[in-house]
Parts: structure tokens; C-alpha cells; sequence
């Protein structure tokens, strides 16, 4: 066990040092400066271009730049080029909204494809478990922003509220109206970030039930008259459960995902819009900061699934 | 299916006591698949989208094509589908060749119809050129790992490629002169490595020099490492990155597609390598002297292709997704009309002109859902555990 995870944790930490410098390569790469996002705006004279590119050390080799870029982000010191504000500090608040977004689509996408995929399981064929099939098809290929505007031309024409933004725009009341505000606001966006999940995640949960069902061990249940609930669910369920707690650790990344296109239709100030803001202003701090933590929750994320799986599953030896 | 294909080679039990199935491989997998009825809806909308795609290239290409995406009509702007165009402001040749309107047209007047027939086109194309990279390098890279896996990459090789890589890098910034002076050196070492690896085991290797054999790590671990490197990116981010700083060009869109999408591929390959190289047709293959590379092309590469021709033809339908998404937040290539931009451009008129939104969206989310539907079936055909059940 110890001897897995000190060889894992070097694995992962050459790994994140090879993601750190490939996003690095890029970035910095790539035609054009962050000095020259706005040529013709009369304020960057050269002066002021120079001072700018000798502030963030631009004008230094890239291995230089390298070094000093990830020294200031791990001891937290690095600011945005656009505000001058510390890196971390602008993540953490976006994170904030986007959190609200992570935790209310993963809790819609756990409670429903469960239910969902092992319904389609036991009824294996039937029409419930066809249209449910066919159902989880279709949300893996709808364009996520086609769906968005579906769901808001619904929406906004038979309950007359708004959606766009976190809140209403200039609501002032509290209590029980504002939190029902906030409510109608977070669904949709929601929805739509756990739309892809309930696909995946019922399909995968109905062939693990298929898989279980189909054991001797299942069949040995049904012979001795145990009743059809009880098989299904005492026998059959717990052990297909066994995969998904690893699951846990997979869905990690997803913290700082935040998806781009579907924050940026809904106005919603999260990580995803951040990213997406700056990426157009080529500010580069933020770009390498948002992968380089996705990154670490990347493998924290694995790891941390490699590891349940050894505790729930005693016959993987790591 | 080319693939299959290869693979439907009459039984051997041909010409024996035993009356052998007549049936090709091909022919029971088509039977198979045909049972399927959503996994044959899916291939026959891609046989029709397929056509139209390759019709609209040709109906929509040169200077005056038959239907012009790009002809502007403002005084015929946001009409509705199937509405007729009025006659007395336009010229005749800027009348729709319908005769009407059939999918209405957009805010600058463009018939919606041509557009929707480009962007098809533009879909086909990046789908199938972005997912073709990205089997390729997956092909390539999986192969080498599962066949050259346990291959020892030595401080030599090390050396070698690190200093021929920055000296490339080096030239491409600028450095020149310090480039050059890099790539040569790496020749050098990559020079001296080939001469020793050629001498080895005729004679001690000088002093010195037998350290550049020191073994460092496997090409497995390599090639394995790369691929954990590559899935640690948030794939949709970089895409959006890496499109956003070079210039927005469809070919381009395609390569990034391409080149940040074939981890899966690759793992797929490595891993029917690592089980196809342990058995008898391989060993006999290299018995008679066939060279590597005829081994692995002709003869392993063709077992192995049925998980990475699933994951392709769902890949694809990612790819397309991927497209629209960025044509959608404006990174597209703007000088085609695609249907993510289409839907882009309709979502200031969401109210007044649904059909800007809901045309595209339509046509997307059906070719995707086709090639979605028809990757499975093919997954489920291809799966020989699955066979037995039928």
C-alpha cells in the first residue's frame, strides 16, 4: 500500500511537471504577445510596452520566464496582467459560483441515472429500458448550447422568469423570493451541465447492472424463491455499486471544468467564463493557472479512485 | 469497413468433410447489425448526410455556385422558412433557387438553405479529417508501445532527441545560429550511437561513451506517460486555447481536433498489440522473415482496428460537436458558413427568428445522434462476447 502510493505520487508529480511545461510551450509559442493585444489603443506607447514586458520578465529567455511564472504561482504571488489582481485569489472567487453549478448538476446526475439504469436493467428489452437507451443518446448528442436555448425559450414562455445571469438584475428583496430567485437561475444552467453525465453515467450503471445479474451467485438468489426486490436489490445492487465509489474521485476534475459555453450563454461568472476571458485578452497567468490546478485535480483525482478501488475491492492488488 | 473487409476470409474448414458456413465474417456481422434498428437508422442517416455533404460541396464551391452562402440580401433579412422572396427588390440572380426560402434566411439576408448545405460539408470534414489524425498518431504510437514496448530508451537516445528538439525550438524562436549548433550536436550523438549500437558486441565500447547506453526507461513507459500527460488537459479548454492564439482556420481546427483527441485510440492499439504479439500467426510471421513493419501494418494492425473503429465513428461525432461549439463562441473558421456559426449568429434573434437556432441545432444534433447510434451497434457487433449471446 505505502510502496503504491510513494511510487504514484513520484508517477504523478513528473507527470504534472511535463503537463506544466507543455502548457507553458503553448502558450508562449504561439503567434503574437500579450504586449499587442491592443496595438492601436494610443496608450501603449513603446515606453509603456517596455516597462510592461520588463514587469511580467517577457523579456527574458523562456526557460527564465518558465521558472520565474511557476515560482510566483506556487507561492501564490501571481497576478493577472489584465488587473494586476493575484491569480489564486480571481480563481477562488469564480470558483465559488462555479461551485454552486458543480454540486447542484452532480447531485441531479447521481440521483437520476441511478434509479434510471438499474430500472433499464432489470427490465432489460422492454420499452422502458429502449426509450431510456434512446434517451441517453440523445442527450450525449445534443449541442450543448442548442439544448440551453431550447430549455430557455421554454422556460421564459411558460413561466415568465428570468434565467440569464446569477440573480435578477437589481432584485432587491430578501428571504424566501430571493432564494427562490437564485433557484430558477441555478437550474437551468444545471440541467444542462448534468445532461451529459445522466447519459453516461445511467448507461454505465446499467451495464454493470447486466453484468452483475447475469452471475451465478444471482441466479442461485432467484432459485431459492427469494423474492424478485431482494434479489435485485440486495443481492444484485450492492455489488454493482462497487465500481461507482470509485467514481468519486473521477468526477474531481469537474470542480474547476466549469463548462465555457454553457456559462457563457447563461452570463454566469464562473471558472469556465474566467478561462474564457482570458484566453481572448491572452492572459497568460490565468490560462496556465486554471490548467495547471485542472491538472493536479486530474491526478489527484485518479489517485484518490485507484485508491478506493483497493479498499472496496480486496482483490485488486495494486 | 474496408476492415471487415480484410478480415472475411472464407473459413478454413473449406473442402473438408464438413460442410463449411458459406457466410462471410463480413456477411454475419451485417446480419448481426441489421437486428439492430437504431444502429441501422444511424447508418442510414449517415449515408444521407453523407451525400448531402458531398452535394453541398459541390453546389455551394466555386464563384457562382449554385446556391450562394454568401450572397447578402439585406432587404430579405430574417425572413421565415418556406416564406417566398419578394420578387420586385431583388435582382434575378439573387433570388433563391428554390424559389423560395426553404429554410429562411438569416440577418444579412443569406439564404439559410446554402449555408446549412456548406456547413454540412464543413461537419464531414472536420470529422473525418480530425478523427483520421488522430487514429493515425494513435495507430503510431500505440503500435510502437505494444510492440517496441519493453525497448530500453538509453541516455544516448535521451540526449539525442532533447538537443535535435530545442534545437528546432531554437529556430523556430529565432535563435538560429544556437539552433543549428543544437540539431548538429544531437546528429552527432545520434551518429555516435549507431556506429557503437552497430559495433556492440564485437568489442568493448570506449570509455566515455558507455555511459550514452546507460537504460534509462521502456518505450512503454514513454509512450504511456505521454498519454497520461496528454489526458490531463481539460481537452475542450486547450482546443479553445490553442484555436484562439494561431489563426482561425478550418484546417487548423481540424489538426487541434486531431492532435489532442487520439489518447484513446492509441490505448486501444497498445493493448490488443501487447495480446496479438503473443500469438502463433505473429510468431510464425516473424519465423518466415517478414520485416517489422509488414508485421505490424498488415497483419496486427488489421486485428486490432475494431475498438478504434467504434471509438472513431463516435469520435467523430465529438469532433463535429467540438466544431460547432467553437463556431458557436467564435473561434470558427468564418469564412465558411457552419453550423455552429449559423446557430451563433441566430442567438441574438432567439425570439424573432427561432429558425436560425433550431435548423442547425436540428442538423447537429442528428448527425451527431446518427454516429452515436451507429458506433454502438458496431460496438456491439464487433464484440465477440457479445456474439454468442445471439
Amino acid at each position: 500500500m505505502l510502496a503504491f502510493i510513494g511510487r504514484s505520487a513520484i508517477q504523478k508529480i513528473i507527470t504534472l511537471f511535463f503537463v506544466s511545461i507543455i502548457s507553458f510551450l503553448i502558450v508562449h509559442l504561439a503567434p503574437g504577445e500579450p504586449s499587442q493585444i491592443d496595438p492601436l489603443n494610443p496608450k501603449f506607447t513603446q515606453e509603456v510596452l517596455e516597462r510592461f514586458r520588463k514587469e511580467f520578465h517577457l523579456d527574458k529567455p523562456l526557460h527564465i520566464q518558465y521558472l520565474y511564472y511557476y515560482r510566483d504561482l506556487l507561492t501564490g504571488k501571481s497576478v493577472s496582467w489584465k488587473d494586476n489582481r493575484p491569480v489564486l485569489k480571481k480563481i477562488y472567487e469564480r470558483f465559488k459560483n462555479s461551485l454552486w453549478l458543480f454540486i447542484l448538476g452532480t447531485l441531479i446526475t447521481w440521483t437520476l441515472s441511478f434509479p434510471v439504469g438499474i430500472h433499464a436493467a432489470i427490465r432489460r428489452g422492454g420499452l422502458y429500458d429502449r426509450s431510456t437507451t434512446f434517451l441517453a443518446y440523445l442527450l450525449i448528442s445534443i449541442p450543448g448550447f442548442f439544448f440551453a436555448y431550447m430549455l430557455i425559450i421554454f422556460v421564459v414562455t411558460h413561466f415568465h422568469v428570468p434565467v440569464i445571469g446569477m440573480e435578477t438584475f437589481g432584485i432587491s428583496s430578501t428571504g424566501w423570493h430571493w432564494f427562490m430567485d437564485r433557484m430558477w437561475h441555478l437550474l437551468l444552467p444545471s440541467i444542462l451541465g448534468a445532461a451529459g453525465g445522466i447519459a453516461v453515467l445511467s448507461r454505465y450503471v446499467r451495464n454493470q447492472m447486466l453484468e452483475v445479474e447475469s452471475q451465478d451467485y444471482v441466479r442461485t438468489a432467484k432459485a431459492k424463491g427469494l423474492s424478485p426486490d431482494k434479489v435485485h436489490y440486495k443481492h444484485a445492487l450492492r455489488n454493482a455499486l462497487l465500481p461507482f465509489v470509485t467514481m468519486f474521485g473521477l468526477i474531481l476534475p469537474g470542480l474547476i471544468g466549469g463548462s465555457v459555453i454553457i456559462e457563457s450563454i447563461f452570463s454566469w461568472p464562473g471558472m469556465g467564463r474566467m478561462a474564457y476571458e482570458a484566453i481572448l485578452a491572452r492572459n497568460y497567468p490565468v490560462i496556465l493557472a486554471v490548467n495547471f490546478i485542472s491538472a493536479i485535480l486530474v491526478l489527484v483525482g485518479t489517485f484518490i479512485s485507484d485508491l478506493l478501488y483497493m479498499v472496496v475491492d480486496p482483490r485488486i492488488r495494486l | 469497413m474496408i476492415v471487415m473487409n480484410q478480415n472475411s476470409k472464407p473459413s478454413p474448414a473449406e473442402g473438408g468433410v464438413l460442410e463449411a458456413p458459406k457466410r462471410t465474417l463480413f456477411q454475419e456481422n451485417w446480419n448481426l447489425f441489421r437486428k439492430n434498428r437504431l444502429a441501422m437508422a444511424g447508418l442510414v442517416v449517415f449515408v444521407i448526410f453523407f451525400i448531402i455533404a458531398v452535394g453541398g460541396f459541390f453546389l455551394t464551391y466555386g464563384r457562382s455556385p449554385v446556391f450562394d452562402p454568401a450572397l447578402v440580401r439585406l432587404q430579405e433579412k430574417l425572413r421565415p422558412p418556406l416564406s417566398k422572396p419578394n420578387l420586385e427588390t431583388l435582382k434575378p440572380e439573387e433570388l433563391p433557387r428554390l424559389g423560395i426560402y426553404l429554410f429562411g434566411t438569416d440577418d444579412l439576408g443569406r439564404d439559410v438553405f446554402s449555408r446549412m448545405l456548406q456547413g454540412a460539408w464543413v461537419s464531414l470534414t472536420v470529422g473525418f479529417v480530425a478523427v483520421g489524425i488522430a487514429v493515425i498518431i494513435g495507430i503510431i504510437l500505440g503500435g510502437i508501445a505494444g510492440y517496441y514496448g519493453s525497448g530500453q530508451i538509453s541516455l544516448g537516445h535521451l540526449l539525442a532527441s532533447v538537443l535535435v528538439g530545442g534545437g528546432i525550438i531554437g529556430i523556430l524562436l529565432g535563435e538560429t545560429a544556437v539552433g543549428v549548433l543544437l540539431v548538429l550536436l544531437g546528429a552527432a550523438v545520434a551518429a555516435v550511437l549507431i556506429r557503437m549500437g552497430n559495433s556492440k558486441g564485437k568489442g568493448p565500447i570506449p570509455m566515455g561513451f558507455s555511459v550514452l547506453f546507460f537504460n534509462l526507461f521502456s518505450v512503454d513507459v514513454l509512450i504511456t506517460g505521454l498519454i497520461d500527460i496528454m489526458l490531463c488537459f481539460p481537452v475542450f479548454f486547450l482546443i479553445l486555447t490553442v484555436v484562439a492564439l494561431i489563426p482561425s482556420k478550418i484546417h487548423y481546427i481540424m489538426i487541434v481536433i486531431g492532435l489532442t483527441s487520439w489518447m484513446g485510440s492509441a490505448r486501444f492499439i497498445r493493448a490488443e498489440f501487447l495480446s496479438l504479439r503473443e500469438l502463433d500467426f505473429v510468431t510464425a510471421a516473424k519465423a518466415l522473415g517478414v520485416s517489422d513493419w509488414r508485421i505490424i501494418f498488415r497483419h496486427m494492425v488489421p486485428n486490432a482496428m475494431s475498438p478504434v473503429l467504434v471509438s472513431a465513428t463516435i469520435g467523430i461525432a465529438s469532433a463535429i460537436l467540438i466544431e460547432a461549439g467553437l463556431s458557436f463562441l467564435g473561434f470558427g473558421d468564418a469564412s465558411y458558413a457552419t453550423w455552429g456559426n449559423i446557430l451563433s449568429s441566430g442567438k441574438d434573434f432567439l425570439f424573432d427568428a427561432p429558425w436560425l437556432t433550431f435548423v442547425p441545432g436540428f442538423a447537429v444534433l442528428t448527425v451527431v445522434l446518427a454516429f452515436n447510434l451507429f458506433g454502438e451497434g458496431l460496438r456491439d457487433v464487433l464484440n465477440p462476447k457479445l456474439k454468442e449471446r445471439h
